[in-house]
């Protein structure tokens, strides 16, 4: 499964919404994930990709995520 | 070692989010959903030490034993009301012992550690009876200006006296230089032999998001090797006792260990966070609510600025009280 699918649907199963609603530019905000939220999600991909990521990189955006996880499984 | 007495001391005033809404840019419902916590007390008058001692009383009284029977008090705090004499040295001679008293500084995690030292004089013949006293000011070393962190801290003390006994099936501790995402400061008096600095402001100062991913991570890792270690699957255990840091925190660390529902008690909602105080007092609801049973096999885990992480199995022997005390809705269930 790529980065990008693998969060929408971390997010999606989170909120009880549909994971197709979103995209790279979706930001978190306008899910809803306050920055608790949002910890939690990077500690799930973090678990899943055996990563470890710099929660002061994080930007708002999705696509921002996907570049993080990407950044640290190279 | 065992417990054989629990006591808690909670200063009479109370405040709720409301009243935070009018010294601060923050609301009821941000505080509630981001923390769980909906009041807290606070030391309006009255001293850290003055709250050790009543529960230190409390839980002497509790364990049928007088301070003269003590062997060592053990007070874990982050800051007790001077920086010497110790409180645990302050308060032994009102409660009538005549032992050694430290303290023990270990932020929030300072229970676990607390019941690991006991445990190691008792096992050791150095000590038979220990009084442990968790007491906490944090009210008096917030920076009230900063709505990040004051919300969150209550100032309470719970106590345990221990014993002689088989209660503690493991107990695994833990610590990482991490000062970076959670401290707390005060500013001393200048020195005229030291360079001018900068003036740092007192205050606790937090990374949130780095805090909750290390609390998450660390106290659901620590009750997983201290089963281990017990040999007691964390879905057996009777109750999860987590530090009440933050309502989140203890909603993730139950979803990361797959807790049996109905498992996980809390009562940040009334105390908020009251650092290394809160698992006994924690432990004080659930027993005054008649909800712990001898042979009851309880998880604690605590964990705070260091960062620091502790969790211990625990086997409860005493006898429910006689008169159930506090009401079971002073408890929220996970």
């Amino acid at each position: 499964m790529d980065v990008f699918t693998k969060i929408a649907q971390a997010i999606a199963q989170r909120r009880g919404s549909d994971a197709s609603q979103i995209t790279p530019e979706t930001r978190f905000d306008e899910l809803q994930l306050d920055s608790l939220d949002v910890a939690e999600l990077i500690m799930e991909l973090e678990d899943e990709f055996s990563i470890t990521i710099d929660m002061a990189q994080l930007g708002a955006t999705v696509g921002d995520l996907v570049n993080l996880v990407n950044e640290a499984r190279k | 070692m065992k417990i054989l007495g629990i006591g808690c001391a909670l200063p009479p005033q109370v405040v709720i989010n409301n009243q935070l809404e009018q010294i601060l840019d923050t609301s009821d419902e941000w505080i509630q959903s981001r923390t769980g916590i909906r009041e807290r007390h606070i030391l309006s008058g009255g001293t850290v030490a003055g709250l050790a001692l009543e529960a230190g009383q409390e839980a002497l009284q509790d364990s049928g034993l007088t301070g003269a029977d003590l062997d060592m008090i053990l007070v874990t705090t982050a800051q007790g009301d001077d920086l010497f004499p110790s409180v645990s040295c302050t308060i032994q001679q009102d409660l009538g012992a005549n032992c050694p008293c430290m303290d023990l500084h270990v932020a929030c995690a300072g229970f676990i550690y607390a019941l690991d030292t006991a445990d190691a004089y008792i096992k050791s013949g150095k000590a038979s009876h220990i009084l442990i006293v968790s007491a906490e000011g944090l009210s008096r070393l917030s920076d009230w200006s900063d709505r990040s962190t004051c919300v969150l801290f209550g100032d309470a003390a719970g106590a345990v006296v221990v014993g002689p006994g088989e209660g503690l099936l493991s107990c695994q501790l833990s610590a990482l230089s991490r000062r970076d995402i959670l401290f707390g400061t005060y500013t001393g008096l200048p020195c005229p032999f030291s360079p001018p600095e900068e003036k740092v402001a007192a205050g606790i100062r937090m990374e949130g998001q780095e805090v909750f991913k290390f609390a998450v991570g660390i106290s659901a890792a620590d009750l997983l090797k201290a089963a281990d270690k017990a040999d007691i699957p964390i879905a057996q255990m009777d109750w999860v006792l987590l530090h009440q840091a933050n309502r989140r925190i203890i909603d993730a660390v139950s979803r990361r260990l797959g807790v049996t529902p109905g498992r996980v008690p809390s009562n940040i909602h009334r105390l908020g966070n009251t650092s290394s105080a809160s698992i006994p007092l924690l432990m004080y609801d659930l027993y005054h609510a008649g909800l712990l049973e001898p042979g009851h096999v309880l998880a604690l885990s605590g964990f705070g600025s260091g960062m620091v992480s502790g969790a211990c199995i625990l086997r409860w022997d005493k006898p429910k009280p006689s008169q159930v005390k506090d009401p079971v809705h002073s408890l929220h269930f996970t």
